[in-house]
């Protein structure tokens, strides 16, 4: 049993409202334009230090562990 | 998941779109950023629940947008306010005539039911594939698919209904060149 009707009775029908593929399309292309003029804007530096400040918790575990001298991971 | 570099830097790459996302919701510039914010914060409070692998865009929308349902009944009202703040967040400031045709395309859109409008936001601007826009709004791929196609026909009928008023600002340009005078 194959689900081709859904498939079919889609896109071919301009169907009610007037639904062209070119309204569609023109439909599509004023929403992306919308949409892409806010993502170039790129990320707000309110944002980029809010996720690097959370990065750093208060009490970062940072004893002075150094010095171990097994672990030699290849640098050098 | 802990949050590894890796992890925070995919969550910045998200920004923007997390941004373009609450600002089609909203229709608010201001109320965007801080829907933003909080999905910022309750997303790194809650990073343990995330699946790595899993999508983290996809994760990110979800979460922006239940608060921004919680929050829209709360404050409806200011909705209504959305148009002109919209326009202040352009960086490129559109020429006259393509300003008023987003502007009624903006009109427009807030006119959709909230379902619909959010599902054709994530399918047709986000880019989100139909299974993913489901699972972002909890509700089966079907529901979204109908949704996206009521949506395109409402707007449709809303701006390019035959015989609608499809016609230039003459008047106003007409104003500009004969009033530049003094």
């Amino acid at each position: 049993m194959k689900d081709l009707k859904s498939q079919a009775s889609r896109s071919t029908t301009p169907g009610k409202g007037g639904l062209t593929p070119e309204i569609q399309s023109r439909i599509g292309h004023q929403l992306r334009a919308m949409y892409d003029d806010v993502v170039r804007q790129g990320v707000p530096d309110r944002f980029a230090e809010l996720i690097k400040k959370l990065d750093a918790p208060g009490a970062t575990p940072h004893v002075g562990h150094e010095g171990g001298s097994n672990d030699n991971n290849g640098r050098d | 998941m802990p949050l590894t570099d890796s992890l925070r830097n995919d969550i910045l790459a998200a920004v923007p779109s997390l941004r373009a996302f609450a600002i089609s919701l909203s229709g608010n510039a201001d109320r965007a950023d801080d829907l933003v914010q909080e999905t910022l914060l309750r997303a790194l409070a809650n990073i343990d629940s995330f699946q790595p692998g899993s999508n983290l865009p996809a994760w990110l929308f979800t979460i922006l947008r239940n608060l921004f349902r919680s929050d829209y009944r709360k404050r409806r009202r200011e909705v209504e306010d959305a148009e002109g703040n919209y326009a202040k967040t352009l960086k490129t400031q559109p020429s006259q005539n393509a300003h008023l045709e987003f502007e009624e395309f903006r009109t427009a859109l807030d006119k959709l039911p909230q379902d619909q409008r959010e599902a054709l936001i994530l399918v047709g601007a986000s880019g989100f594939s139909y299974e993913d826009a489901a699972s972002i709004c909890g509700c089966a791929v079907g529901t979204i698919k109908s949704r996206v196609n009521r949506a395109r026909s409402k707007l449709a009928a809303l701006l390019y209904v035959d015989g609608a008023e499809d016609f230039g600002p003459d008047e106003t340009v007409r104003a500009v060149i004969g009033g530049s005078g003094g």
